[in-house]
């Protein structure tokens, strides 16, 4: 696991209280918008996320950085490749 | 004093709360008034028979006027604006009309435009007429390659597009052209339906039926003229006729009036259905932005909701009642089998197998919804 406090995160999505498939369409609008390289965290606090974000991304051929387990939430990160 | 209700929206949910409020509040307690820019009452649900030349559009409307308690008044006009720091709202031919308690009950609605290449390329069955193109594209099929899905979330009734792939499959066999066609069906999200427990039941039921299943097939764009679907993801799919739900948004006025978040949703307490931040105001149906399913059954079980809160605060009582997310609708397998979907917050469903039993339900449910629905007959 790669140390995600010392990353520089681009943008934060907050889909807290968001339930499925908010967070991942909420990730999937801002990874449209951003540009390549962008790195952009997901805070969710919906369980299927941690699952759901990293498959999206693999299939999307985006990079999966990590996942951090906040105080009642994951920080889910991702990096836009393309 | 006197208080005035108005209720922008004369649908499934705007409808129910009025006629609820005609029958819990006193004529001398309030003025009921419901501005709806058609003066319709459409079935939607109804829908998803007219591609299959099965209902007609004709017998899914009637009259507002109709529905309504007679000491519910009908504007028919369109809100251009809701003012929150006046407690007004500013109609195109009426003028601006104060309220004491405003209902948001505008709905949702499709927005093909919003992906290139999808109004000029592809079908769906979400409005009237769109269905009604839909049924001239059938008649002429004679096979090819179909894809059937879903452009955009959050879209109303989850399980239509599953419903319109099976029934399709259904009248292909019947038409004896279902081995002349390859069928698609497209998911953005990573399986077939939003709710896991639903997705885990119909996808073998696609696969069962020869369906190709493409899921996280995000829409970006379709290319009338080659004839190919592309998605966020990378892939590409040919097609021959294409039948995709479009994206949806909320009613315009609701944005308009900065009342809504992206995507026009209302942001709605999701147990007492109170809109968060301005005071007086509730959010009913489609235009919130609950986690739950943009159904007619969910805006049915939030009618006494905002009835029985607007009741309480118009008596200077605390409102108590509470919504438990409830929703419980049909889904239809084709060969006259349904199943039923009914879930709250806490609760997925557990769709039983398909049976008669349940497609009959919901014909039923829909000759029966004139009479049940809009004036509250049926329990909530
Ligand atoms: C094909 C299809 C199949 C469906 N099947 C089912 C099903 O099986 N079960 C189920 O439960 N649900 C189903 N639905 C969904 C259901 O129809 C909707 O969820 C329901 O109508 C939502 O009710 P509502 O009151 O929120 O909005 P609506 O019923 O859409 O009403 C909104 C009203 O607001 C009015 N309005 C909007 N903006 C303005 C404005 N600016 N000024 C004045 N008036 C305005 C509109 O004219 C409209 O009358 C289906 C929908 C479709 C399209």
């Amino acid at each position: 696991m790669p140390d995600l406090s010392e990353l520089k995160i681009d943008r934060t999505i907050d889909a807290r209280g968001s339930f499925c498939p908010g967070p991942l369409m909420e990730l999937i609008r801002a990874m449209k918008e951003g540009k390549v390289g962008d790195v952009i965290a997901v805070l969710s606090t919906d369980s299927g996320s941690k699952k759901d974000i990293p498959a999206w991304a693999q299939k999307a051929g985006h990079e999966f950085i990590g996942v951090v387990q906040e105080n009642g939430y994951d920080k889910i990160v991702v990096k836009k490749l393309k | 004093m006197k208080k005035q209700v108005v209720i922008l929206g004369g649908g499934v949910g705007g409808t129910l709360v009025a006629n609820l409020l005609a029958k819990k509040l006193k004529a001398n307690e309030a003025d009921i008034i419901v501005i709806d820019r058609t003066g319709d009452h459409v079935y939607q649900p109804g829908f998803l028979y007219v591609p299959f030349g099965w209902e007609e559009p004709a017998n899914l409307a009637r009259p507002e006027e109709s529905l309504l308690y007679p000491r519910v008044k009908l504007i028919r006009d369109t809100v251009a604006v809701v003012d929150v720091k006046s407690r007004r709202v500013a109609t195109e031919k009426h003028g601006e009309i104060p309220y004491d308690f405003l209902v948001l009950a505008t709905g949702s609605h499709v927005h093909p435009e919003e992906v290139p290449g999808l109004a000029e390329a592809s079908h769906h069955f979400y409005t009237a007429k769109a269905a009604m193109e839909l049924r001239a594209a059938l008649e002429k099929f004679k096979g090819g390659r179909v894809v059937v899905g879903v452009a955009g979330v959050p879209y109303k009734c989850p399980p239509a597009p599953l419903e319109f792939a099976f029934m399709f499959d259904w009248v292909l066999r019947q038409k004896g052209i279902r081995q002349k066609t390859e069928l698609h069906y497209i998911s953005p999200l990573p399986r077939v339906f939003p709710i896991e427990s639903v997705a885990t039941v119909t996808a073998p039921m696609l696969e069962e039926r020869g369906y190709h299943i493409h899921t996280f097939f995000n829409v970006e764009s379709v290319d009338p003229g080659k004839k190919e679907l592309v998605s966020l993801e990378g892939e590409t799919i040919p097609f021959d006729l294409l039948v995709l739900v479009p994206p949806h948004k909320g009613a315009d006025v609701v944005t308009r009036s900065a009342l809504a978040e992206s995507g026009g949703w209302v942001p709605t307490d999701r147990h007492t259905l109170k809109v968060e931040g301005p005071d007086g105001i509730y959010a009913i149906g489609d235009a919130t932005n609950l986690p739950i399913s943009k159904s007619g059954a969910a805006a049915h079980f939030e009618g006494e909701i905002v009835a029985g809160n607007i009741v309480q605060e118009l008596r200077g009582e605390k409102p108590s009642h509470q919504y438990n997310g409830h929703v419980m609708c049909f889904l239809e397998s084709g060969n006259n089998r349904a199943t039923i979907l009914n879930f709250d917050y806490e609760h997925p469903p557990k769709p039983p197998a398909p049976s008669v039993l349940w497609h009959m339900g919901k014909l039923v449910m829909n000759k029966s919804y004139w009479y049940m629905v809009p004036k509250g007959r049926l329990p909530g």
